[in-house]
Parts: C-alpha cells; sequence; structure tokens
C-alpha cells in the first residue's frame, strides 16, 4: 500500500493491471505464475487436449510446468491472456454445473471445451500444450521423453552412426 | 577507423562469398554481421528453439525483443510482429546468415529459369521478367561454389538439369527408408527420380567429417560441421587471408554517399551500440532480401529522397519466396528410420513444359519432421485435440510419408518492403513493413504440382492421402527475394547485371534480393553463384583501373 501511495499519478486501469503483481494472485506451490487454482485448471484443459490412454495424458509429463515456465519466459507476454483464459473457463464450469472446471466428468469439460474450440485462448493453449507435451523435455514438459517412447523415436539418440 | 577497400554488410550466402573472394584477391574488407557468431557445439538440438520452429525463441537471431516489423495483413489491417512469432518472414541473423542451419540443398536454376519471360510470355498482373544474365554465364560459378562450398548429392540421372562441365564433388548420402520406398514408384510413374545434391559432406571434405545422419539437422547448427555453410568455408578462408576483419554484433543504420552520389561507407551501430562509420571504396549490401532493402529505403539523402536504388519506384518491389505445396500419404507399414536429414530423392519432370502453366516445382521427399513439426500437417478429418489427435500421432507418426516442393512464384509488384514511417528498431532505426499477396497463377501452379506430388505419393502405396494446399498470403520467409531487381534497364531494375546499383557506381546489392525470377528450387546456390559472379566482375574491374 505504501508503493500505491507512492505512484499518485496511477490511474485506474495500472492499478488494476499491477493487482496481479502486488499479490493479488500468489503463485501456487512449485510454481513461478500459476495459481494453484489456475494450476488445475490448466491440467484439466491439458488432458483434455491430450488425455491420458494406454500412455501418458499432458498433465502427466510435465506440460503445466511447461507452461508456467514458459508464462515466466519466452511467453510472459501472454500472461494476461492464460489468467483471463482460465478464469473465463472455469467461471463457465461454474456458471454451468456449480463446480470448478477441474473438478467436472471428462465429458463435461470436453463439452465446455467443444464450445470454445474456435476462440484464440483454446487455440493458443491446445498449441502449447502440445509443444510441451511433444516438445525437448528440456523445457519442463515430456517428462522421461513420454512422447517419444510413444512414437518409437529413440532418445537418447545414437552419435557418431554412418549408415 | 581506418579506410577499406571493400565493406560488406551481412555475411550470410552472398555476402560470405564476396568477402572472401575480394580478401584473397588483396582487397582490405571489413565484413559486418548484426548477429553473432553460432559453433557447431552450440547445435541444442532444440525442438522448440531453433530457426525452422521458433516458438521458443528465433536462436539464430535476431532476438524478439526491439526487433519489430509491420504486417500489413491481406485485409488492409496491420500488426506489428516480431521473428519468434507470427508473420515476420524471418531469415537467420548470424554469421553465415541461413547457411549455418539450412537444410542444405543444392540447386542449380535450370536455362529456362532465367528467362520466364521469354519462354511463357507475359503473364497478366505479374512483374515476370528474364534476367539480363543466362544459365551459361553462371555455370561457371555455379561449379566455383559446389567445389568451394562442398556439396553431395548425384545429379546425372536428371534428364531435365542444364548442361554442366564437372560432376559434383561428393557422392550422396546413402538412401533412407523414405528414399527407398519413392524411388521405385517414381521410376513406375515414368518420372525421373535423382539424388538432390546437398551442401552437406558425405565424405570427409575440406577438413571436415562427414554427416552422422542425426535427425537435427534442418533447423539446426550442425554439431559435426558437417554441413556446410559460408561461416565454415569461405568465411574462414576470409580472414585467414589476414586481409578480412569481421565485425558481429554490428547493425547498419544506411549507406554514406558523398555530395556527388559515390558510396563513401556506412552507418553502423557497434556491439557496444555507439553509431560508427565505416569508409570504404566499394559498399556491398548482402543482408537479404527484406533487410538489404530496407537499408537501400533507410539511406536517404537529398539525391536520393525515396531511397537509393529507388528513384523509379522499384526499390523493395517483387518481394517473394517460395510457395511450397505438396502432399502426405499414411502408409500401411514403418517409413520413419531416423536417418537424417531426411530429404534425400528429388525429381524435376515438373518444373518446366507443364501444359498451361507459367513453370512449375522442383518435388522432393521433405526433411524429418520432428514431433511437433508433425502436427503441422496433420489431415483435415482429424480433430485438432483430444483422443483421436493423439490416437492419430500415435499410429502414423512413423508410417506418413510427405512429398513437397517449391513453386516458382509469379513475381506481383505488390508484394513488397517498405520502410515504416512509425516503428522503429531498438536502434531508431526504421523497421521493415511487409505487404502484398500472392499472385493467383502462383496458386494455380501450387495445386497442379500438389496432385502430381499426390500421385507419387499413393504409388507409393498411401493407402490415405491429403495435399498442402497454401494460401494466398504473402510469401518470402527463408527464401526471400527479388526486391532488388537485376536489369539492363535502370527504369525498370535496382542493379545492373553484375549487381551493381544503377545510381551509384560503387554500391552492389549481393543476395537474393537481385533474383529476378527465384527458380522453383531452394535459392542457395544461385545466391552463391551469384555472389562469385559478382566479385569476379569487382576484380576485372578493379585490374582494369575502372
Amino acid at each position: 500500500m505504501i508503493r500505491m501511495k507512492r505512484s499518485r499519478s496511477l490511474d485506474r486501469r495500472s492499478f488494476l493491471a499491477a493487482l496481479p503483481a502486488a499479490g493479488c494472485s500468489r503463485p501456487g506451490r512449485g510454481y513461478r505464475f500459476f495459481t494453484e487454482e489456475e494450476a488445475a485448471t490448466a491440467a484439466a484443459i491439458a488432458d483434455q487436449i491430450i488425455p491420458p490412454d494406454q500412455d501418458p495424458g499432458a498433465a502427466a509429463v510435465g506440460v503445466v510446468h511447461f507452461l508456467d515456465r514458459q508464462l515466466k519466459g519466452h511467453y510472459r507476454f501472454l500472461q494476461a491472456a492464460y489468467r483471463e483464459g482460465l478464469r473465463e473457463i472455469d467461471q463457465a464450469a461454474r456458471s454451468r454445473f456449480g463446480k470448478r472446471f477441474a473438478g467436472l466428468a471428462f465429458d463435461q469439460q470436453k463439452a465446455l471445451l467443444a464450445e470454445r474450440e474456435k476462440t484464440a485462448f483454446f487455440r493458443m493453449i491446445a498449441d502449447h500444450t502440445m509443444q510441451g507435451f511433444y516438445g525437448d523435455p528440456r523445457h519442463g514438459g515430456n517428462r522421461e521423453f513420454a512422447s517419444w517412447r510413444m512414437l518409437g523415436i529413440p532418445h537418447p539418440p545414437v552419435r557418431g552412426r554412418q549408415r | 577507423m581506418k579506410h577499406v577497400d571493400a565493406v560488406v554488410i551481412g555475411s550470410g550466402a552472398g555476402g560470405g562469398v564476396v568477402a572472401k573472394e575480394l580478401a584473397v584477391a588483396g582487397m582490405k574488407v571489413v565484413l559486418l554481421e548484426r548477429g553473432r557468431w553460432v559453433r557447431p557445439y552450440e547445435c541444442a538440438k532444440d525442438d522448440l528453439r531453433n530457426q525452422r520452429t521458433s516458438v521458443l525463441g528465433a536462436s539464430f537471431g535476431p532476438e524478439d525483443e526491439g526487433n519489430p516489423r509491420v504486417k500489413v495483413n491481406r485485409d488492409g489491417s496491420e500488426e506489428i510482429v516480431y521473428p519468434s512469432r507470427g508473420a515476420y518472414h524471418n531469415n537467420a541473423m548470424c554469421v553465415g546468415g541461413g547457411t549455418a542451419s539450412y537444410g542444405a540443398m543444392a540447386w542449380r536454376f535450370m536455362a529456362q529459369d532465367f528467362r520466364m519471360k521469354s519462354t511463357y510470355g507475359a503473364v497478366a498482373g505479374s512483374t515476370l521478367e528474364d534476367w539480363p544474365i543466362s544459365y551459361d554465364d553462371l555455370e561457371p560459378y555455379y561449379e566455383k561454389a559446389e567445389y568451394e562450398i562442398g556439396v553431395s548429392g548425384d545429379v546425372e540421372p536428371d534428364p531435365f538439369k542444364a548442361p554442366r562441365k564437372k560432376p559434383l564433388p561428393m557422392p550422396p548420402l546413402p538412401p533412407n527408408l523414405e528414399y527407398r520406398i519413392l524411388k521405385p514408384a517414381a521410376l513406375r510413374l515414368g518420372l525421373h527420380p535423382f539424388d538432390i545434391p546437398m551442401l552437406r559432406n558425405s565424405l570427409p571434405y575440406n577438413g571436415r567429417p562427414a554427416c552422422m545422419r542425426c535427425r537435427w539437422c534442418v533447423g539446426f547448427a550442425c554439431e559435426l560441421n558437417a554441413k556446410n555453410g559460408t561461416q565454415n568455408t569461405v568465411i574462414p578462408k576470409a580472414l585467414a587471408s589476414g586481409n578480412c576483419e569481421l565485425r558481429t554484433r554490428s547493425v547498419a543504420k544506411e549507406i554514406l554517399l558523398t555530395p556527388q552520389g559515390r558510396a563513401r561507407g556506412v552507418a553502423y551501430y557497434d556491439e557496444n551500440d555507439r553509431l560508427r562509420e565505416q569508409t570504404a571504396d566499394l559498399v556491398i549490401v548482402s543482408c537479404g532480401a527484406i533487410e538489404s532493402a530496407r537499408l537501400l529505403l533507410n539511406s536517404k539523402s537529398r539525391l536520393f529522397p525515396n531511397g537509393i536504388g529507388n528513384r523509379y519506384d522499384w526499390g523493395g518491389r517483387n518481394l517473394q519466396g517460395h510457395t511450397y505445396t505438396g502432399a502426405n500419404g499414411l502408409l500401411p507399414f514403418d517409413c520413419y528410420d531416423d536417418l537424417g536429414p531426411g530429404a534425400g530423392i528429388a525429381i524435376c519432370d515438373y518444373n518446366h513444359g507443364n501444359p498451361g502453366l507459367v513453370g512449375g516445382g522442383m518435388l522432393c521427399n521433405e526433411f524429418i519432421r520432428l514431433p511437433y513439426q508433425f502436427l503441422g500437417r496433420m489431415p483435415p478429418w482429424v480433430p485438432s485435440w483430444g483422443r483421436e489427435h493423439k490416437e492419430f500421432v500415435r499410429t502414423w507418426y512413423r508410417r506418413t510419408i510427405s512429398v513437397q516442393g517449391p513453386v516458382q512464384e509469379m513475381p506481383v509488384w505488390d508484394s513488397r518492403v517498405q520502410v515504416d514511417p512509425k516503428v522503429k528498431d531498438r536502434w531508431g532505426i526504421p523497421v521493415a513493413r511487409l505487404s502484398g499477396y500472392k499472385h493467383p497463377h502462383t496458386l494455380e501452379i501450387a495445386e497442379f504440382l500438389s496432385r502430381r506430388a499426390e500421385e507419387w505419393v499413393k504409388e507409393a502405396g498411401a493407402i490415405r492421402t491429403w495435399r498442402r494446399v497454401p494460401g494466398d498470403d504473402l510469401s518470402a520467409g527463408q527464401h526471400q527475394a527479388g526486391t532488388c531487381r537485376m536489369g539492363n534497364d535502370p527504369k525498370t531494375s535496382v542493379v545492373d547485371k553484375y549487381c551493381r546499383v544503377h545510381d551509384v557506381e560503387n554500391l552492389y546489392v549481393v543476395d537474393a534480393g537481385v533474383h529476378v525470377t527465384n527458380g522453383g528450387f531452394n535459392p542457395v546456390l544461385t545466391i552463391m553463384a551469384v555472389a562469385y559472379w559478382a566479385a569476379a566482375h569487382i576484380l576485372a574491374s578493379r585490374r582494369r583501373g575502372a
């Protein structure tokens, strides 16, 4: 609050924009950007985009950590879009089913997302989920090369091969 | 700063070759590069951060921060775009330029590619024109590029190729599985398949080893240094001559002119962001089609109020690249064997002589698709997310075959580079503003070629196929070309047939910007050959004292 007093020229818009940074949405345990609620919603969405079956789904291989890391890294310009997109989906779940998105049944989640599949936010999180699942594990997803094993791509590759 | 004989701006395919030719002939050269060295050990094999897939950053430069461009969309809306995202049309900005990370196909254009208007006549809505030089003019320089930079492959079975004096210096790499599937299929169709020429060592060559066939090739620096670019061939030779100084992280601002209209050097920002002037007898601009045009257009003076080379409004016009087209197919057996670089077999049956079409393009199998890249070419019948999507990727990743190729585009006057009136980069230099579209006939050729690719994939055993059909938005990207057109008439071109800017006798543009048309092939070997050609002219005129 002391900080707020100092910046007298702060208008309503930048005040509201500064709220998350001021600690109104503290990152959850083990996260850099997501709150615990956001992380739970993102995990449920990621598992809709790449569901677990005989192979792991997106959440189990660390896609939420991939998203979380990138939102403090290369995708930091998308922080507001994520915050708003996750909030909107959670709110829709509450108003339609009376529960948070992460608590819905698989088919309820799927129906809510299917209605949103043409939205900019859904396309974005779907693409980023694919990156986290199919991309290199160094970025926080694809733990233990799960997707590459699924595809039968050897890893680590054999070096020095000439055939 | 010490005056030199020549300053070369940009160290890619064109600039690297020119710098070496001038330096080994004894001229004092300064080579400016806005990026940095990317060393072989930096081949991070990062499939989300490389030159081909830059979703987490354009690892060969430039950085997003401070390097925007403006893209004008087809509906007239404008957006600010950054190197790692959207329609930036980035080419790598580092020592070697695109050649440090490319796929390295080493095509000679065909004889007709230099005479498109004479061969096919004028095309409405296109600025299609002949080059002022012929294939025969360039033939010795193609050969020089093949031997000095290093090319493997076997083009002898290609009956459509233009005449050549010597075979390629290295044999092709052994075939991979896709090659072995596609070759008999092509022969059954009466086509003429052969081994793609590649700037990649199949044997130890020039003191560097042979390719180890890894999957991280196109888009990556080669860990073994077995892929040949200017950064590991001609540029080291230029530096070893003792006559060339390379300055990295040096960003050109404008070409400096004398009151009489001769180039006297270049103003640039050095690695510490200090504004410097490097004066020289000759100035050679080799920044790639987009950035070269931007630099010339940003060089405004009393003599050239609209920028250098733009007296008749041709500067920055005719921006083109390659419209990629092709087909994918699902095979009932594996075609993925994890043997890089992946691409190996091509046909030139459809480059020319297609009924009703102006030119065409080469078709070949695609480089290895890393898993995330694979998602970019899913068939239209598969949902974009969910169980079925995952099931498709799991079942078909190793059984999807892909044939594609670059359409020789019809140049469009309205497809262009300008300098933006408002947006500036971090040095305060007005940025490139890109606008335009593909000519409708380019799309007709793409449609035709995608059907031929589909036939090939079907003959190879595909049980289900889908085609890659391009949209009409501006084309440029890594094959960007055309913005500083070469021609004999100063009223309808920017540079003469030796790449010299018509208006300024000691200023040259040496990159794909000078390409009148861009062939139905990857353009790099032609950029190198034209660079050798221009350098030979520069050295000859110096000997004559001109």
